[in-house]
């Protein structure tokens, strides 16, 4: 046995919980909340706010320490004169909890009341309000009015902790949760309270602030609105937005991330609950790695250089991808001249037909991504700044390593070798294929959400959909297969760019026929031995792990067959 | 089936028609002495309810500060999503920062509104409040967005007695002449 579990009875029903977990726990195990502010699953536990008081019994043991037998043939249960926290409490074998006893609902509207008693009214103005905690416990276990007549102790409103964050300490409950995540996760013990009584307050230590790449964290974990984010601060309130469940595509860890949008607009990310991934937490730069999606300067609309002053004019999408088509279509078997540079900050779907087009269709043998490498820090930031760069090599995009024929294609074309260069999403000027390289080019097509030099000198220019809005898949650094929703439209008539592949392999003899993404996954599916019996809906919310493609590759046909019997 | 109707036989005298103009006249200088019911509309109003709900404005306390904080539960309410706010932190250097935050703008479409009145039910500030205009008129639909400025103009100064602006400092509640607070503790 793996692990032992204890029974134990809450509010009347039976639970088999693992020795050693919490009231809260094991509650949660049988659906019952036991309201907390204090308590985090991933924090140390301190029992401060008093709020997950439950009355808790044992058995009465007899002399022969066996459980004594009542009248009614059942163990005698001994109920403790005081009531005790669940979430410092383990559960034990015949336990009997109640959490909803006259005795508890009482001293929750006591914790309550104290919690209200300097907690200013300040919900019209709150940025928690909707999320907050406290207002939820307030509705579900609160006395419904206060008998508080006396003067409001008054603190600070404004206080920045560090540059992200705001703290207003009258709305701080003293739940210590932010001290404790600062200390143990993140590793900069930084936040203390000082003050007695009512008048205690959060506060960083002398000369210090949070400064890592991890503050942000505390304000999801804030239960009330005393730590607010700068960046999302007065923007919005949070019963407007539209939750749509993500992956952050800053780097290759993939943390599992919540969008919050409103009307097209996506106002924060926030991370999402993935105990393979990121547990509860995300790094701050890929928090806020959010905004180019709302840039303005987004690329909207097919182009087509219509003169050397650089004039380009406006396409439909069936325009743009008939005038492509033709002139990829003599190119066909010519793949020596072709070379393109995709990114893996597409998703794998993309990258699929990427590969397709410029490998199988068009014969280009020149074809790669662009590595993006940064510092990674000992929790979750990878050095691999590509979100996909597994995706990029399971489908053939990426040479090995990532990168490496990019020095290639610049020479090929410097020699006048390379005629043709499709880039999709990357800025590659930065990357070796100078301007000067790019201006000789007989056709110079690009796919890319913001306009930069390469988009300046292209031919043809074609809008792309950022992470945000498009589906698809990204394989993280440790091959877990995620899954990325639509969470707003594209601007103008950007669309994802699995479409335009799909689109121009159809022009140009490809078997084509995708018509949704699901479409997509199938042949990916049915060609790549790791995804193998796979489908979006089978990756699920939380993603799938995969086996790395060196062990898979031998047995593609068993796992196929398998997937197919596991159909019928 | 078709029905024969008699045609009633006139004497010569009613066939002059004589008698049925005299009576007309006589029924018109009858009216004349007695009183109007016409109401002269538009430079007559009419006298309205006093919970007539017409256009909903923006009030300003009566020291002539916006008690908006845009808190949007207005927005949020509105059935014909009529109302929209761009929130915005208050500028530090304003004597009323401790209120924090304030509409950069707000905009009702009058087109949209429906005048059922839940943005004043709703709003905990009681900054939004339904006046009596029941005739908006304009030439384009932009004109009949009415932004912020607008929307104070028609709205004018609301008297209470909500305490926001000026908690610290105010005299204690049972100092005489001291406003009544709505409700005990109440900082709001």
């Amino acid at each position: 046995m793996a692990e032992q579990t204890v029974k134990l009875t809450i509010d009347g029903k039976e639970v088999a919980a693992p020795k050693g977990m919490n009231l809260i726990e094991a509650a949660k195990l049988a659906g019952i909340e036991v309201p907390h502010y204090c308590y985090h699953p991933k924090l140390a536990v301190v029992g401060n706010c008093r709020m997950c008081l439950v009355d808790v019994g044992m058995p009465k043991m007899g002399l022969d320490k066996k459980p004594e037998i009542g009248p009614d043939s059942k163990p005698v249960i001994m109920f403790g004169p005081k009531l005790t926290i669940g979430c410092n409490t383990s559960v034990a074998e015949g336990m009997v909890v109640h959490t909803r006893s006259p005795k508890v609902i009482k001293a929750r509207e006591g914790v309550m009341e104290f919690l209200l008693i300097n907690h200013p009214l300040d919900c019209p103005i709150c940025d928690q309000a909707g999320e907050c905690r406290l207002q939820e416990f307030s509705v579900d276990y609160g006395k419904g009015q206060s008998r508080f007549v006396e003067e409001k102790v008054h603190k600070p409103k404004k206080t920045e902790i560090g540059p992200k964050i705001m703290l207003d300490d009258e709305r701080c409950i003293l739940c210590s949760r932010c001290v404790r995540f600062m200390r143990d996760v993140a590793g900069q013990d930084c936040l203390g309270f000082v003050n007695r009584g009512s008048y205690s307050t959060l506060t960083c230590y002398p000369g210090m602030e949070p400064n890592t790449n991890y503050d942000l964290n505390i304000t999801d974990i804030c239960p009330v609105g005393a730590l607010t984010a700068n960046d999302f601060r007065f923007k919005q309130r949070v019963w407007f937005l539209k939750e749509t469940k993500s992956v952050c595509p800053n780097c290759a860890t993939g943390c599992n991330t919540v969008l919050w949008s409103r009307e097209g607009v996506v106002h924060r990310q926030t991370p999402r609950d993935n105990d393979a991934v990121n547990q509860c937490w995300m790094c701050d730069s890929g928090r806020l790695h959010y905004k180019f999606i709302n840039d303005p300067h987004r690329i909207t609309t097919p182009t087509v250089k219509s003169s050397a002053m650089g004039e380009r004019l406006a396409l439909t999408w069936p325009e743009a991808t008939r005038q492509i088509a033709e002139k990829l279509m003599p190119l066909k078997g010519k793949g020596s001249t072709i070379a393109a540079i995709g990114t893996a900050r597409a998703t794998t779907e993309e990258l699929f037909l990427f590969n397709k087009l410029m490998r199988e269709i068009l014969g280009a043998e020149l074809v790669d991504c662009v590595p993006h490498v940064g510092e990674a820090d000992k929790f979750l930031l990878d050095a691999d700044r590509n979100p996909n760069t597994n995706g990029a090599k399971l489908t053939g995009v990426a040479g090995e390593p990532i990168g490496s024929r990019i020095p290639a294609i610049a020479e090929a074309i410097k020699s006048g070798k390379i005629k043709t260069l499709i880039v999709h999403g990357e800025n590659v000027v930065k990357y070796g294929v100078t301007e000067e390289l790019l201006a000789k080019l007989d056709l110079l097509v690009v796919i890319d959400t913001l306009p930069n030099k390469v988009t300046e000198l292209a031919h043809y220019v074609l809008p792309g959909a950022t992470f945000a809005e498009k589906r698809g898949t990204f394989i993280n650094a440790r091959n877990r297969l995620q899954r990325l929703n639509a969470a707003i439209p594209s601007p103008g008539i950007a669309r994802p760019e699995w479409q335009t592949f799909a689109a121009l392999l159809n022009e140009l003899g490809g078997d084509g026929g995708y018509l949704t993404i699901e479409d997509v996954f199938a042949d990916m599916a049915r060609l790549l031995a790791p995804l193998a019996g796979l489908n979006l809906s089978k990756i699920g919310d939380l993603g799938v792990e995969l086996k790395p493609a060196t062990e898979t590759k031998g047995e593609a046909k068993t796992e196929s067959t398998a997937a197919a019997g596991a159909k019928t | 089936m078709t029905m024969q109707v008699e045609r009633p036989k006139l004497t010569i005298w009613e066939r002059t028609y004589l008698p049925q103009i005299l009576h007309g006249l006589w029924l018109t200088l009858k009216h004349i002495p007695q009183r109007k019911f016409t109401r002269q509309y538009p430079e007559e109003k009419p006298p309205l309810h006093g919970a007539y709900r017409g256009a909903p404005t923006l009030v300003k306390d009566p020291e002539g500060r916006v008690k908006c904080v845009s808190c949007q539960l207005c927005e949020f309410v509105c059935p014909p999503k009529a109302i929209r706010i761009t929130p915005r932190a208050r500028p530090e250097d304003v004597p009323d920062a401790n209120v924090e935050k304030e509409p950069e703008d707000f905009v009702i479409d009058m087109l949209r509104c429906i005048y059922c009145g839940y943005c004043e039910e709703v709003c905990p500030e009681e900054a939004i409040f339904l006046k009596q205009d029941f005739a908006i008129a304009g030439y384009t639909r932009e004109e009949l967005r009415f932004h912020k400025e607008k929307l104070l103009e028609l709205g004018g100064v609301q008297p209470d007695s909500i305490w926001k602006w000026k908690f610290k400092g105010a005299p204690p509640l049972d100092a005489p002449g001291a406003p009544k607070r709505e409700g005990a503790g109440r900082k709001g």
